[in-house]
């Protein structure tokens, strides 16, 4: 009998008891993003870590400066400079441990270069003699992500893997404040809520996406706020405080190592320098505020609480500029030599065992190049 | 493990058992998806294996094309190797994008450092009275995309020795389960030790002189009835079954047309950029002096797949095939 039929019986009674799964009240993010410099929270921050940090972001920075110099001289294809952001590259890194795994986007190449890698290495995509220039597994970082979020549930299934394994390790993966826009965001989350996968997720929302303001990205309250609707926490931190940016990621790693499931942290910076060196900002942001941003630099910031606070001297700011003149020289001398590339390479990794068509192919190549060779 | 005896057994349950020894040889075998764990698949491919294995194991994912794919991805970077079943081929298309910008090529990009032993497995094609979206023949995406292995079985036995070496591969293979198979039963022992099928390797399964058809998947069984049927107007026709898209058997595809002197490609999904132009401009470049005829194609048509009510006017049949076959007969005035 169908309910219409039975109309005459049916008596309605109240749904069953509604209850919402869990309070969304730890959830939520702070009002205000966390700080720790120029804060009373600055005092407990370890000295040892402020001026690792500080020495870091030094290099960062002339890294950055290296290699959108070396899109001028052609060097590079292009460069995404995360200048203004670096704090949040170096907190990433520095936040994991060895056996962790870190999942960067096209800009987090410092994060990258900060985990270990090796500076010209980190910049092969860009440069263009290969799209990966680096074994993942050795420095257990995935390759820099172009299209966008689609990394993010790479590191939820490696952090899933990892567990089902038995093993603690974390991933932490980093996006834009445009990629949340992307349906492989929200369900990254999802996935990394539900399976309580140990992740962190790094918006690093620097204002922009190319052109386009956060205003047009998302009606929501903040980009933290998204991790309520997936059961995660949402942490909200200031980018450019790298002692604030490293006590949240270490936070959200410990909790993640420990089986408490993922976080969301958004930290809020700003790209001062344009999208890639390809891009003109003056088309869509005025002089101004990048001027504000620039007076809260996070390298200013952090040599300001160290300098106050007698923890660095003339000495040690310069120790750590030469290291980074020491490391931009290397960047340069290197990267200003040709690569030496084999054509062949084109077939080698397609398939574990190429196809009998890419041999065909690869055979065609081959009498190509001894022809060449010949005519020279 | 005690093996069930499943006789007659199916092509879905042949399947099974490829997963159910896969994932007893190796315990990095995952199988994930929607419905694949309590349910066991809304075609039960995957029915018991979340209880034989746990559902760490067969793993019922939250619903959401991209993020299996693109969790898998992250899975198959540390160690494991999933078996993703993507509901229907039309539902697949949401995760198209880890699909092609990295699951075919993070090989490649990483220099041979991080190969994804991947398995997609994906029910396609039609003939099941299917509503919207639940019937596409999609191979032609797959094999547009390099990096991918793209495979089909047409038997019960491919069925497990295909998907157990697809499962082997260190690469990531879409296999392509033709769904109106599902039910259908062969000769298929499955309490006899089960070979695993190497992929690449077409095979004659029926040999004849006249014309080749030249087939894969669905339309296997069709051309075979067709065959039969041909014999009738004094044709004798030899059929190949592909099994593997990617890579492509060129050798035994181009032997049988220069023993036969004449082709017919037939497949369900569309002709116009489909599998059937690919396979007669190969045929052609590598058999064109035996050739007695253009080879021809009979594809289904160049629409979206139709409803279910006038699907069997879409489907190359027999009839459409033997027409083609007529045609063969190819003189150069036409
Ligand atoms: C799927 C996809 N669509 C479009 C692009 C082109 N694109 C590259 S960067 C970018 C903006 C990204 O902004 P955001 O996520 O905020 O990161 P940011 O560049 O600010 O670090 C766009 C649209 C892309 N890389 N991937």
């Amino acid at each position: 009998m169908t309910v219409m039929e039975q109309r005459g019986a049916y008596r309605p009674s109240p749904p069953p008891a509604w209850q919402p799964r869990t309070d969304p009240a730890p959830l939520l993010p702070d009002a205000e993003p966390y700080r720790v410099l120029g804060t009373q929270a600055a005092a407990q921050a370890d000295p040892e870590l402020l001026r690792r940090l500080y020495a870091e972001l030094v290099r960062g920075r002339r890294y950055n400066a290296q290699a959108t110099a070396l899109t001028k001289q052609g060097r590079l294809a292009v460069y995404p400079s995360s200048t203004g952001q670096e704090a949040c590259e170096v907190a990433a890194a520095l936040a994991l441990e060895d056996r962790d795994w870190l999942f960067p986007s096209y800009r987090d190449t410092l994060a990258a270069v900060a985990r270990g890698l090796d500076p010209v290495q980190a910049l092969t995509l860009l440069r263009g003699d290969w799209h990966t220039g680096y074994d993942p597994r050795e420095h257990r970082v995935a390759p820099l992500c172009t299209p966008l979020a689609t990394q993010l549930p790479h590191a939820v299934g490696l952090a899933h893997a990892a567990r089902l394994k038995g093993d603690d390790v974390v991933a932490l993966a980093m996006v834009g404040d445009g990629g949340t826009s992307e349906g492989d965001f929200h369900e990254a989350l999802n996935f990394a809520a539900v399976w309580q996968a140990p992740v962190v997720f790094l918006v690093q929302n620097n204002g922009f996406a190319i052109s386009v303001p956060l205003a047009k990205q998302t009606a929501a309250p903040s980009l933290a706020h998204k991790a309520v609707g997936y059961g995660m926490p949402g942490r909200l931190v200031d980018g450019n405080d790298a002692a604030a940016v490293h006590e949240v990621l270490t936070a959200a790693v410990r909790h993640a190592r420990a089986g408490g499931g993922p976080t969301l942290v958004e930290a809020i910076t700003y790209r001062v320098e344009a999208h890639t060196n390809a891009d003109d900002a003056t088309r869509y942001r005025g002089d101004a505020e990048v001027e504000t941003w620039r007076g809260h630099d996070p390298i200013a910031l952090l040599e300001h609480e160290l300098t106050e606070r007698g923890l660095i001297d003339e000495a040690g700011i310069r120790a750590a500029r030469d290291a980074a003149e020491t490391l931009a020289a290397d960047l340069r001398e290197r990267m200003n030599q040709d690569p030496v590339l084999d054509p062949m390479d084109l077939f080698a990794h397609v398939y574990a065992e190429p196809t009998p068509q890419l041999r065909e192919q690869q055979d065609q190549l081959r009498a190509e190049l001894a022809a060449e060779g010949e005519q020279r | 493990m005690t093996t069930v005896a499943l006789k007659p057994a199916t092509m879905a349950q042949a399947l099974t058992r490829a997963m159910r020894d896969a994932m007893a040889a190796d315990p990095n075998v995952h199988v994930m998806g929607e419905d694949v764990g309590t349910l066991g698949g809304v075609f039960r491919v995957t029915d018991g294996l979340a209880k034989e294995f746990g559902e760490d194991r067969c793993t019922d994912t939250p619903l959401a094309e991209a993020g299996i794919l693109g969790t898998a991805v992250g899975m198959a970077m540390y160690g494991l190797r999933p078996v993703v079943e993507m509901q229907f081929d039309a539902f697949a298309y949401p995760a198209f994008e880890q699909l092609i910008s990295h699951v075919s090529r993070t090989r490649n990009r990483t220099r041979g450092a991080m190969p994804l032993p991947i398995t997609i497995r994906v029910p396609y094609g039609g003939g099941i009275g299917g509503v919207e979206h639940h019937s596409d023949s999609s191979e032609a995406y797959y094999m547009a995309t390099p990096g991918l292995h793209v495979v089909t079985p047409a038997t019960v036995a491919d069925a497990y020795g295909l998907l157990r070496a697809a499962i082997a591969s260190d690469d990531p293979v879409v296999f392509l389960e033709p769904k109106r198979l599902y039910w259908s039963k062969d000769s298929w022992n499955p309490d006899e030790p089960q070979s695993v099928e190497p992929i690449g390797r077409a095979v004659v399964r029926r040999s004849g002189r006249s014309a080749t058809l030249i087939t894969y998947g669905p339309s296997v069984p069709v051309c075979l009835e067709a065959a039969e049927a041909a014999r009738e107007e004094g044709w004798d026709l030899e059929v190949v079954d592909l099994r593997s898209l990617v890579p492509f058997d060129d050798e035994t595809v181009a032997a049988s047309v220069r023993r036969t002197g004449r082709a017919v490609v037939v497949h369900e999904s569309g002709g116009f950029g489909g599998p059937g132009g690919e396979i007669a401009a190969r045929v052609t470049e590598r058999c064109f002096h035996h050739l007695e005829a253009p080879v021809l194609r009979v594809a289904g048509f160049d629409i979206p797949y139709p409803p279910p009510m006038l699907e069997r006017h879409h489907l190359p049949g027999v009839d459409r095939i033997l027409d083609a076959v007529g045609r063969l007969q190819w003189e150069a005035e036409n």
